[in-house]
């Protein structure tokens, strides 16, 4: 791409409400110029890549204008450069453009850090991957000082910090996948004839999308479509003969429906109740368990009862068994829609526009669905291992084993030992002196000594005075003495942290430096086992940069205010320990490996 | 005096339930070295007493931690109003206390006759689970009486050392406590700190203290123990100094800063364990496997 130059019309707007100066933007190599028309204009502009952070644009859309954002450091510039294009093309070509000029001047950042050693791990990042993770560091500040530190600092190669990230990345990625759009919840007979107040006409709004619907719930619509369109009739008389039909249906007028369907054969499809329904449902009995009393359920079933089903639109008739087929029943409707919706779609890439391809889509999808049933009620066998599981009556089993060892927590009293320890040591007492005292005592005699007691204080009464005024006066200084010397120490809410008491500058230096060794050390256990060379390096560069953190911590801890230094040694010394820790481990592992080069030719010999 | 009714219940009005250890082996060892049960009973009973003159819709609750069984034996909103400031027959006590000495009397009838054991080595411990557990039920009841109720709070008077074996239904009663906002407070008068009490009183924002001076117990217990959780916010009451939270291994005991965890039980140990040794789940066959490999691969090219 070195030389590549492009050119393109567009418009620079200082903001995203501003209308924008139309002009010229030249992109190259290195930098970009944007030339307004208007000469006089002070909205020249030339700025070099190497400033540039990254880019942002619009998605594609009708109605939405081709933008493109090129953002720059927040420093030099607050939001950054927005360009307007004519066509979506215009932005990609330049979009494109700018994101190989980035990827290569985040290449060359990286290089120039590194060293020789990055260009084993230069890895070729696609443009939407750079601008996530330039994403993830503008969103999280620490995450950003954190690179800062390390990548620019060299002490990471850039691959290495995002590997531990992974989850960061990929979160955006799934956000990525588009989910399947379902079919509305609302049903179709809710789209009403619309009637204009002067006309006789009736109008039927039909989008693909209702189309669509409709086929997937009346099989019979979708049947007559295939069979009809486009050879007996056209695809519009088509759908006026179904609104037609719909329209008789809604008048709530069966016997004129019928006259109707006497007279028009194509029409009758449309009002009749729909066969392969029917049949689908006939299937569906058959497949029921035959230990189900059907008829039992059935005469629970008071829709069966005369003057019992609800029709559809709610309008109850006289009912005609003539006609009957004549009527939709509002529950069957709503039955069919309901598992439609649950079905889903069942077409994902066909265009909705063109209700044949829909139609023919629907048509081969359902003959697979029809196909793998088939197969399965021809398998005679599995049918009656399957009946025979049903009516298997389960207290009459062997009891199945279940696929999970059975936990057995063991003595409480280990967990017990394991805290009392902790507790007993921070209050300032020795384990040693919980050894219980050594006595024997009988069971009778210890009941009869409290018996005593207490007969006692019924004869004698409460000691009177309570208390002696000195030992309360004594024990009142104690307790207050006590709270006064813990006060400096403690904070109102033993829950608070002891960061907020410190100053400002400390506290972010000490959190600072926590997350730093946190990262530092995750990446220094993590290249453990060292297997490879550049895992070696590795770990030379993050000992190396934990060691420079070291006497830093010391300093701090030093240079707190004696009141404050007690606490601060308490929070630095678990930070140095863990680096003692991975300290220890380095010189151990070096040891070891020095011992087994030296030891090698030796034994090879 | 509690009869009165809810509604009239105010911030600063308590239901305050007090567990007295009444192990025996405990009482009857402490007689020569610290507090009498008698004296440590004329502190508790004038505390009580003070607490009930505090608000006059205060309520108290009593029980009573034994060696084999825990009981009510005292509770304020059931006795009459007179109760407390009219003394009983023998005019030593007032009644409420002659009340509260009998219903201790009963119980420790019937706690001695449970025992199994002729006699025991050591102090034992003290039911203490059980007897949190009746409180936090005791205090559900309050809390479902009505959106009014008296604000609620558990005393401990503890002086039996811990029983380990009751570790994971304690910590439950204190979890369920911290979840339920009652805070538990605990006076320890035995000879040791109590780790079940530190931590409940930890956990669920009450107060810790273990008394220097056990002659001087009503002092602690009306200044430390008497106001009610309203008012603490605007006092200095002894706390604790922070806690350690590191873990100690379940193996040495030892603290730890980093160690293995199992991923079943949670538990914590030092070094790597073919097997955990709490819940006894195996574990570390892919990972030993993996380092043989690397192991050999190593040798392989040194070789």
């Amino acid at each position: 791409m070195a030389g590549q130059v492009v050119v393109m019309r567009a418009k620079y707007r200082i903001s995203v409400k501003d209308p924008g100066v139309p002009g010229v933007l030249k992109l190259d190599d290195d930098k970009f110029v944007f030339i307004p028309h208007d000469p006089t204009s002070s909205a020249k502009l030339q700025v070099g890549f190497r400033t540039v952070k990254g880019h942002k644009f619009t998605k594609e859309g009708t109605n939405k204008q081709a933008l493109l954002n090129i953002t720059q450091d927040p420093e030099i510039k607050g939001g950054g450069f927005i360009f307007e294009f004519e066509k979506f093309s215009d932005r990609d070509v330049c979009r494109d453009f700018v994101g190989k000029a980035l990827a290569k001047y985040i290449d060359v950042n990286k290089a120039a850090a590194e060293g020789s050693v990055a260009k084993l791990n230069t890895e070729q990042l696609s443009t939407t991957e750079i601008d996530r993770r330039i994403n993830l560091l503008r969103e999280d500040s620490e995450l950003q000082k954190l690179h800062q530190q390390f990548v620019i600092g060299g002490i990471l190669t850039e691959a290495e910090f995002w590997a531990t990230r992974k989850k960061l990345l990929d979160g955006d990625n799934n956000r990525m996948v588009r989910q399947h759009v379902g079919f509305k919840s609302a049903m179709i007979s809710d789209i009403r004839p619309q009637a204009d107040g002067w006309t006789n006409k009736v109008t039927f709004n039909l989008t693909p999308e209702i189309i669509h619907q409709i086929f997937a719930e009346k099989p019979a619509v979708h049947q007559a479509f295939l069979n009809y369109v486009p050879s007996k009739m056209s695809e519009k008389d088509f759908w006026t003969k179904y609104c037609r039909a719909e329209y008789l249906h809604s008048t709530k007028n069966s016997v004129a429906a019928a006259a109707e369907a006497a007279e028009d054969e194509e029409l009758a499809v449309f009002l009749k109740q729909d066969d392969i329904l029917a049949r689908e449902a006939r299937q569906k009995i058959r497949k029921v368990d035959p230990t189900l009393d059907m008829e039992a359920d059935q005469g629970d079933d008071y829709t069966h009862m005369p003057d019992h089903g609800i029709p559809r639109d709610g309008n109850k008739e006289i009912s005609d068994s003539q006609y009957d087929q004549y009527k939709r029943n509002l529950l069957q409707d709503l039955n069919r829609h309901a598992a439609v919706v649950l079905q889903g779609r069942g077409i994902d890439d066909v265009d909705l526009a063109d209700p044949r391809s829909v139609a023919e889509a629907l048509a081969s999808s359902k003959k697979i669905e029809l196909a793998t049933e088939a197969q399965y009620t021809n398998s005679n066998q599995a049918e009656l291992v399957r009946i025979s599981k049903i009516t298997e009556i389960k207290d009459l089993q062997a009891p199945r084993e279940l696929p999970l060892a059975p936990l057995s927590i063991k003595d409480p009293r280990d967990y017990f030992y394991s805290q009392q320890a902790n507790v007993l040591k921070h209050l300032g007492e020795t384990t040693r002196g919980m050894k219980p005292v050594k006595c024997h005592l009988r069971t009778q005699e210890a009941y009869s000594c409290m018996m005593k007691s207490i007969s006692y204080i019924k004869d004698v009464g409460i000691n009177d005075p309570t208390i002696k005024p000195e030992l309360a006066l004594k024990v009142l200084n104690g307790l207050t003495h006590n709270i006064s010397s813990t006060k400096y120490h403690l904070r109102n809410n033993p829950q608070e942290s002891f960061l907020n008491s410190l100053p400002t500058l400390m506290k972010e230096e000490l959190l600072n430096h926590w997350t730093s060794i946190q990262e530092l050390l995750k990446h220094f256990w993590s290249s453990y086992p060292i297997t490879t060379s550049s895992l070696h390096t590795k770990v030379i560069r993050l000992k190396d940069a934990m060691t420079r953190i070291y006497p830093r911590l010391q300093e701090i801890k030093e240079s707190a205010q004696s009141d404050l230094r007690h606490q601060v040694s308490l929070l630095v010394q678990p930070m140095l320990q863990a680096l003692d820790a991975a300290f220890a481990h380095y010189d151990a592992d070096l040891q070891k490996r020095s011992a087994k080069t030296a030891a090698g030719p030796n034994g090879c010999t | 005096m509690a009869s009165a009714p809810s509604k009239l219940c105010t911030d600063d009005v308590s239901l305050l339930v007090v567990l007295l250890d009444t192990n025996p082996y405990f009482w009857s060892t402490s007689n020569d070295s610290s507090v009498s049960l008698s004296n440590f009973l004329s502190h508790v009973l004038s505390f009580l007493n003070s607490i009930l003159f505090l608000n006059q819709l205060n309520q108290v609750v009593v029980i009573a931690t034994g060696y084999n069984s825990c009981g009510y034996i005292y509770d304020s909103s059931l006795s009459s109003s007179s109760s407390i400031t009219k003394s009983s027959g023998n005019g030593r006590v007032p009644a409420f206390c002659s009340e509260l000495l009998e219903n201790l009397e009963e119980f420790l009838t019937k706690d001695e006759k449970m025992s199994i054991e002729e006699s025991i080595d050591g102090i034992g411990s003290s039911l203490l689970s059980g007897s949190l557990s009746m409180a936090l039920c005791y205090i559900q009841r309050i809390f479902r009486s009505g959106p009014l109720h008296p604000q609620p709070r558990i005393l401990c008077l503890h002086g039996s050392p811990d029983g380990p074996e009751q570790y994971v239904a304690v910590m439950n009663t204190i979890f369920s406590a911290q979840r339920s906002m009652v805070p538990i407070d605990s006076c320890v008068i035995g000879a040791q700190h109590s780790a079940f009490l530190q931590q409940a009183s930890y956990i669920t924002g009450g107060v810790y203290l273990k008394p220097q001076q056990l002659d001087g117990l009503f002092q602690y217990l009306i200044t430390v123990f008497a106001t009610d959780l309203h008012s603490r916010n605007f006092l200095q009451l002894p706390k604790p100094a922070g806690v350690d939270f590191r873990a100690s291994c379940f193996c040495h005991k030892n603290t730890i800063d980093m160690g293995y965890i199992c991923s079943v039980c949670l538990s914590i140990f030092c070094k790597h364990h073919k097997k955990c040794s709490t819940c006894g789940s195996f574990f570390g066959q892919a990972q030993s496997q993996a380092a043989s490999m690397s192991d050999q691969k190593r040798k392989g090219l040194e070789t």
